[in-house]
């Protein structure tokens, strides 16, 4: 698959323009966000890299309508309101329920059928092969696998928009890049418009189709570029001399 | 959620032999204990009606259960502990949830909360007597005043404990307001609720009797009066060990209800 070709034929789904958030404090706001424009095509897979405090999150709960916008606005050509799917750094279980009725949430949530949702759980079980944990308690879970369970619940209602606040920070190198391949080989199964929060260089080369690159606070979009980088990307694309530019080039922008 | 057919079969399989592990050493410290018990009373010279031995209690309870005396007087007492209980763990309970979710609310109530918890019960229990007359009523209501506080104060802690995130993520999937609260803040707070109803449990007993000893027609705590001022002190002790073996019950319910549910926490 050729990529750079596929986000200029498929069409916008999120246009956002003039984003800005203030957080009111104590003696003045925290400007998180500044005139923050950018859109993304159906099917895209969006890193948004940045140092800490550069307000990457802040625009993931905006997204995902946990808080509002202080000036501009975001709009789906979906609909109204998008399903959404959402990934955080802790896996955010909840640890009474087994890894079966974690997954099954969302369902839960949206009234769907129980023989529909028991179907669609088993088959996503698969795919982020969890096999045989299905009745597992989160306690017993390792960090990887917990945030499999947690990459299972943003995904097992098909939503319009995924999106992955720093997702694999609190794994370890090991399991984080095994984890990478894992998230590159699911949303090659189904085909997700993702935005993902992320401040590894390496991390967003081996995901995204394209890289925002945030300044810091106030977080304001310094750089969009788009990784042309074959799929799929093998744990070897980081040999290729244009990864290695296109790091030099993010790293570069980011300093 | 997803109920396991064979939840029930599981359920005992897990339960019975840990009850079996723990009743033994309680048998054999109930065992020494009257045994002691029997001793000292035989020999210390001390008048039966000051301390009967563990055999005229054992008498005057059977008197008590084939006259249908205890009986009576246990149906009394319990029912206003559940009475009680009711009332007082759904009215702390619905409070505790309006004031962790509103930091106004609790500004407004709690000092008048936390004064009202330096009224002793027992103080005020006449006065509820003298209200409400000397039936189940005011011994209930005296029960509830006495519950309400701990498992206010747990449903308060249990419900802020929640973490936030959880909050993130049901609102991310526009869940309802009462989705929130049927399926995270209810499970979240759920283990520290119950350590306030393991406290309000057994204090609950302690309100009934306080009730019935300041005026009663019926009641262990009637009873317990009755033997006093007729020097039947084996009923005095059929009572006590009557209330302790409600006590235990209530708390017994309890820790099963936390069996079954907070199974998740190991």
């Amino acid at each position: 698959m050729i990529i750079g070709c596929k986000s200029k034929m498929s069409a916008s789904i999120l246009a956002v323009r003039g984003l800005s958030v203030v957080f009111s404090t104590e003696n003045n706001g925290l400007h998180a966000l500044d005139s923050v424009s950018f859109d993304v095509n159906s099917r895209e897979f969006v890193c948004v890299l940045g140092p800490s405090g550069s307000g990457k999150t802040t625009l993931l709960r905006v997204l995902a309508g946990l808080i509002p916008p202080t000036s501009g606005s975001f709009k789906f050509s979906g609909g109204e309101q998008p399903s959404i799917g959402m990934v955080f750094q802790q896996a955010t279980l909840m640890p009474w329920r087994t890894v079966t009725e974690n997954i099954g949430l969302p369902l839960e949530v949206g009234k769907v059928n129980q023989t529909v949702a028991r179907e669609k759980i088993r088959d996503m079980i698969e795919l982020v092969g969890l096999q045989g944990f299905e009745d597992s308690l989160p306690r017993d879970l390792s960090g990887g696998m917990a945030q499999r369970v947690a990459i299972a619940r943003a995904l097992i209602h098909d939503p319009d928009l995924l999106l992955l606040d720093e997702p694999f920070a609190s794994l370890d190198a090991m399991t984080r890049e095994r984890m990478w391949m894992e998230l590159s080989r699911i949303w090659q199964a189904r085909q997700k418009t993702v935005v993902m929060v992320t401040h590894s260089i390496n991390e967003s080369l081996f995901l995204a189709d394209r890289v925002l690159v945030f300044t810091q606070r106030p977080g304001k979009i310094k750089m969009d570029m788009e990784v042309d980088l074959p799929r799929p990307r093998e744990d070897d694309i980081r040999y290729l001399a244009r990864f290695g530019e296109l790091a030099r080039q993010l790293r570069a922008t980011i300093e | 959620m997803i109920l396991r057919p064979d939840f029930s079969r599981r359920f005992f399989a897990s339960v019975l032999p840990l009850m079996y592990k723990r009743l033994l050493p309680i048998v054999f410290s109930a065992f020494v204990f009257l045994l002691a018990w029997s001793l000292v009373a035989r020999y210390s010279g001390i008048p039966n009606f000051i301390l009967p031995s563990p055999l005229s209690v054992w008498t005057r309870f059977l008197r008590a259960v084939n006259d249908g005396s205890l009986a009576y007087h246990t149906g009394i007492t319990l029912s206003e502990i559940v009475l009680g209980l009711i009332a007082g763990v759904t009215i702390a309970t619905i409070l505790g949830y309006l004031l962790a979710k509103s930091r106004s609310l609790e500004k407004i109530l709690s000092p008048y909360i936390v004064a009202s918890q330096a009224i002793p019960v027992v103080a005020i229990a006449p006065l509820l007597i003298i209200w409400l007359g000397d039936g189940i009523l005011s011994k209930a209501i005296i029960c509830a005043l006495i519950v309400f506080f701990p498992v206010l104060v747990n449903t308060i802690v249990g419900v802020r404990a929640v973490p936030a995130a959880l909050y993130d993520l049901m609102n991310s999937l526009h869940a309802s307001r009462a989705q929130i609260l049927w399926k995270v803040e209810a499970p979240a707070s759920l283990p520290v609720f119950l350590g306030g109803m393991r406290v309000g449990a057994t204090l609950s007993v302690i309100g009934a009797i306080v009730g019935e000893l300041v005026d009663a027609q019926s009641g262990l705590g009637f009873l317990l009066r009755v033997g006093d001022f007729q020097y039947d002190t084996p009923m005095v002790f059929v009572a006590v060990f009557t209330l302790i073996s409600l006590a235990l019950a209530l708390y017994g319910v309890v820790r099963i209800v936390e069996n079954r549910f907070l199974k998740w926490q190991g």
